[in-house]
Order: structure tokens, then sequence, then C-alpha cells
């Protein structure tokens, strides 16, 4: 099989989804010529023009109530949003209006539209442009929220973004954009709610969103030489969340740390650790943990900027906590 | 009054549709006045030349999106009354199975695409309406409501700025009723409202919103020029409320006198201009007026009645329509 970047699979996601069916635009800044600055969106503009890869002014509420409108009466817009930071601007339009407007008409009208966005620190971006805020969007009933970990996973969670009746947001991390992994050639969905086990292993569960999936591999690889077998589970969408294999993994290991970039308090890994604790308490020697990024703003000093976020020696080191049995007591 | 339908029938329709809304708000102030509506509502009597004056001028394809103060366009997009009482009570024939209530009484089937319960907060939702017509090389026309109050809120500025540079067929239509809530327009709004639009090199129009003929000469206008790709546009309607803010915004002597508010009711109603004018003509006579009132009332009561009866919805629909299939 061939390896391309996430970058490329998301570009090849649009290219055939557009194909096929002809509602489907792209909305954003600088989507068309530019490509975006991540330049993803490269080449597309040159298949289907301007009127399905629109340019728009600095406006983000603005082109964010513009894809609600045209979503409410037939079409199927992508709105690009540059930084996942904006989606602060744009929170009236996703989550007064998008969110619900399938439940406020009593099921007679329905946005489908999607949100591209980006997440992730450490590139050196400073508070306004690191930002991990997938956490608030899967706080509003009536938003799905997709969390790529990979090419593979970026590709087949935009194509069913696409097709999905409800508005969905994508975060994907934008330290991944040039990273490869195998995507096939041949066409592939990726159905939202079903977690994907990376890695069995029967001492510990590990559970980690888009970039943190890697960060529990490598824990999970620095942790098996010490003979301790992690499982790795990327849940890949938040909102359906796929507990019941994230409950049964918890059952069979009986530790488990939650690993997401969202910042730790109020977030994804709390929520999650909760469920796991109300669902599995029996069948746990410790409490779910919680590994999210500090409560601090992002800070642009790489020497700061590092230590806010989970890191696979991080994660190792929790486990260990867990396998002593240290964390029961501290519990 | 500026005289373009050209036919009896019409004149009749549009005398009838302001007295259906002025007859609708005057059965929602009861309920909620005697308890029996949950929640509150505004009041849209007043403003019927409007609503009506536009809505008029549009095709069932042709969308609208609406207010907090919205039953006027839902009535005049064409809704009926029972569905509509059943909603303001949370029934479950309401257009919405009462999940959306008075401020977010939507009715797809006749192209109304919600009231909103955020000032302003459907102007991205009527732009984007005319981006996808455009897109898909449809030609129906959308029509944004929105009160003089929701002016101050940025959406404006963005989406007319984009309606203007593609030329989307979207008319913007600012109900100037003079109070922003419990606030004078004025200490709201620094100056013109009309040159906002201009700005963008959007032609705007200022209207007598009392008058529902020069409301709906001009909107036909518009509407057949918006069609065409000539589009946006933009109508001030100069009008008033009657109400307060909402029903239960009872005493507000500290923001509007009730000698101005009687100057209005008694010199400038809209229904009352309209029935002297249609006497005049002699399309209608006093009596067959009364004849049509009375219809009217009499269906109002009805769907009232109908609504007070009707059915909560099941429990089981509390967590149904979150998500669509």
């Amino acid at each position: 099989m061939r390896n391309i970047t996430l970058s490329q699979a998301v570009n090849e996601a649009f290219a055939e989804e557009m194909r096929r069916d002809e509602t489907v635009f792209i909305i954003g800044e600088d989507v068309a010529e530019a490509g975006t600055p991540f330049k993803i969106l490269s080449g597309l503009v040159e298949e289907f023009g301007t009127e399905r890869v629109i340019d728009t002014p600095i406006a983000e509420p603005g082109f964010m109530g513009l894809a609600v409108g045209a979503a409410m009466t037939g079409s199927r817009p992508v709105v690009d949003l540059m930084f996942g930071d904006f989606i602060f601007l744009i929170m009236d339009q996703l989550c007064n209006q998008a969110a619900k407007t399938h439940y406020m008409s009593g099921g007679k009208m329905n946005a489908p539209l999607v949100v591209r966005t980006n997440m992730g620190a450490t590139r050196r971006s400073a508070a306004q442009h690191s930002q991990s805020l997938h956490a608030l969007v899967a706080h509003i009933p009536g938003l799905k929220v997709a969390m790529p970990s990979s090419a593979y996973e970026a590709k087949g969670l935009l194509k069913s973004a696409i097709r999905d009746n409800n508005p969905v947001v994508i975060f994907e991390d934008k330290l991944m954009y040039n990273d490869k992994a195998e995507v096939p050639e041949e066409e592939y969905l990726i159905p939202f709610g079903e977690a994907n086990v990376k890695r069995s292993g029967r001492d510990i569960t590990l559970i980690g969103t888009s970039s943190m999936v890697q960060v529990c591999e490598a824990a999970a690889e620095i942790l098996a030489k010490e003979g301790i077998e992690a499982e790795v589970i990327d849940p890949r969408t938040i909102v359906p969340l796929d507990e019941e294999t994230l409950i049964a993994s918890a059952k069979k290991t009986s530790r488990v740390i939650v690993v997401d970039e969202g910042h730790q308090s109020f977030g994804v890994t709390s929520e999650i650790a909760s469920r796991i604790n109300e669902k599995a308490f029996y069948h746990l020697d410790a409490p779910a943990m919680r590994m999210g990024a500090m409560d601090v703003p992002v800070p642009f000093s790489p020497a700061l900027e590092d230590i806010t976020v989970p890191t696979p020696e991080g994660v190792a080191e929790q486990a260990r906590k867990l396998m002593s049995g240290e964390m029961i007591h501290a519990a | 009054m500026a005289k373009t339908k050209t036919n009896t029938e019409d004149y009749l329709r549009m005398y009838k549709q302001m007295v259906r809304i002025r007859s609708f708000e005057d059965n929602a102030n009861q309920l909620y006045l005697s308890a029996k509506m949950p929640g509150l509502t505004h009041m849209y009597s007043g403003e019927e030349a409007v609503a009506v004056g536009i809505c008029e001028a549009l095709t069932d394809d042709d969308r609208i999106t609406s207010t907090h103060r919205g039953h006027g366009h839902c009535v005049a997009k064409g809704a009926n009354f029972r569905e509509m009482f059943c909603e303001l009570l949370g029934k479950e024939e309401g257009y919405c199975r009462g999940k959306g209530g008075s401020m977010h009484i939507a009715d797809q089937s006749h192209g109304n695409l919600g009231a909103n319960a955020i000032v302003g907060g459907s102007m991205g939702i009527a732009t984007g309406s005319a981006l996808r017509a455009k897109l898909q090389g449809a030609d129906d026309v959308t029509v944004c409501f929105f009160g003089d109050g929701a002016t101050a809120q940025g959406l404006l500025y963005e989406v007319m700025n984009m309606a203007a540079l593609w030329n989307l067929p979207v008319i913007y239509a600012c109900e100037n009723n003079g109070y922003s809530e419990y606030t004078k327009t004025e200490e709201i709004a620094a100056g013109s409202i009309t040159a906002r639009a201009e700005a963008f090199g959007i032609e705007a129009h200022q209207v007598d919103g009392q008058d529902v003929m020069a409301v709906n000469e001009l909107t036909q206008k518009l509407v057949a020029r918006a069609r065409k790709g000539e589009g946006p546009f933009f109508m001030e309607l100069m009008t008033y409320r009657y109400h307060g803010h909402h029903v239960g915004d009872i005493n507000r002597e500290y923001y509007r006198s009730k000698e101005e508010e009687l100057d209005w009711k008694e010199n400038r109603d809209p229904i009352i201009k309209f029935r002297g004018w249609l006497v005049e003509q002699g399309i209608a006579s006093e009596g067959e007026i009364e004849v049509m009132n009375a219809e009217i009332k009499k269906d109002a009561e009805e769907a009232v009645e109908y609504a007070l009866a009707a059915k909560y919805p099941a429990e089981s629909e509390v967590d149904m329509h979150v998500f669509a299939d």
C-alpha cells in the first residue's frame, strides 16, 4: 500500500466527495488559489472552480453563517476554519444555529455541514493559534466531533463527515499535516462511533485522541520493554463515542489512562474517565486517570510550551504509578 | 397609496393576511395573560403591512428568515393557525412538534426557515440560503427579516459584504419599529441605517412600513431584480410595535409614552389604512370587510381551542431529533 501525508489524504477526500456530490463546496479564508496556509487544498480550485472552492473575506462568523443557511436549504458546505482557535468566533452560528436546527424544528430541517479545523500545541504559535478546543464543541448536543489520528483516519472520517446529515467538526492536529501513513488507493469510509484498537495489551488501557494516539503508542513501546503490556485505543470520534469498546477494554485491563490535548479540566479526558469509572468500577484496580494539557494558556517559549502537553515519557510514568498501586493510595 | 396589485383577489388576500396576523397576536397575548401559554412571546401587532407586503411578493420557493418577533412572518408566508398555536403551547402537532415554541417557529413547507431568538442570528442563514440558490442555479430569493436593534450586530456587516461581493439574491428587510428592546433606536444606532448598506454598494430603500401597497410594490420590484442576479438589496421599513418588547413588558412609560402609542394606533394603523382604501376604491364594502374580520376571528378562536385541547409530545420525544439520521 502507498504512504501519503495527512494533508494529501484530506485533499483526496475532498476531490472524491466533490466529484461524487455536486452540492459539496468549500468555503473559508484563502482556500482557493492559496490552498490554505498549510497548502492542504492545493489543486482543488483548478478542478472545481471558484464557485465550489470559495475564498471569503476574513469574517469567520459571516461565512460560518452562510454555511448554515446553505446547508439548511440543500447544499453540503465544508467550512475551512484556518485555526481551531477561531472557533470562538463562530460559536453562535455553530452552537446556537447549526447544532439546534434539527431539534428546534422538530426534525423537519437539518444542517449537514462540516467545519474542518485544527488543534495542537508545540508549533511555537502561542496562546491564540495553539489551542485544542474540541471539548467545547463536544459539549453541545447536535454536533459531532471527529479527531483523526493519522492520514488514514483523516481521509475516511472527512468523507463520512461530508456525507453525514448533521453538523460535524473535524479537528486535525496541525503538526501532523506532513506525517505519512498507509492509505488505500481504493475508496473507503470510516464510520463514526467506532473506536480503533491500535495495540492489544492486558495490563493497562491507554485511550488517546488525535496526536495523543501516537503518544500513547510510544508510551506503550516504553512500557513493553519493562514488561507492561498496554492496550492503545483511538476513539476516532468523541461524539459519537464508542463507549462499548472503551468500557470493554477497561474491564479487561482494570487500569486506564485517558490522554487528550485539550485542557485537562472539564475536558474530554474527564468525560471519558468518568464514564469508565461509572461503568467499569467493579473491574478497576485503580481510578481511570486523566492526562490533558495543562490548564494554562499555551505559552510561546519552547522551554515552557513543551511541558504543557502530555508526552510518551509522562504517560509511561503515570502508567507505572498505576501498575504499582501508587495511585490507589493517592486517590 | 401606491397601486401595484392589479386584481381584487390580491388586495383582499393582503387585507385578510394582515387581519389574520392581528387576530393571531390578540389570541396569543390572551393566552399569555391568562397563563395558558408557557414562556413568553413577542407581538407583531402594528407591523402587519411589513410582513404581508413582503411575503405577498414571494412564492413558496422563496425563503425567509424570521426573528423573535416572528408570528407575523410565519402567517404571512402561509402558515396555518392550528399548527402555530399548537407550537406556541408546546403541543405535538405544532410546526416544530413543540420543540421550538414562539421564538423558533419555522414552516419549511412555505419557505420559512425559522424564527431566531438570537437578535441578528439569522442574517448568515438568509445569506447562505441565497448563496445556495446562486451556486445551484435556482431563481429563488431569500428575505432576511430583522429589527433595527439587530443592525448593531457585527454579523450583518460581514454577510452584507459577501452578499454584495457575490451578487447574492438576498433582500435585507430591516423592520425599524423605533425600539431596540427597551431603548429608543436613536440611542443605539449612529448615523443612517440605509447608509450602512449603501457603504457596501447595496441599493437601499426606506419605505413606509404601515402602507402595505407601498411595501408590496417595492418588494415586487426588488424580488424580480434579485431573481435576475441584481441583488442584494436592503429595505428599511418604518413601522411600530403596539406592544412592549415582549408580552410581559406592560409598564413601559419609562421608554415611550402612551400618547405616542395612541398616535400610531389611531392615525397610522396599517389595517385601518388599507381597509379605508379598499372601501374608497369600491373593492370591498364595510359589510364585506366585517364578514371577513368575523371569519378570521372565528378561525383563530377555533384554532386556539384546538391547540389547548391538543396533546403534548410524549416524553419519549425528548431525545429525538438531536441528530438527523
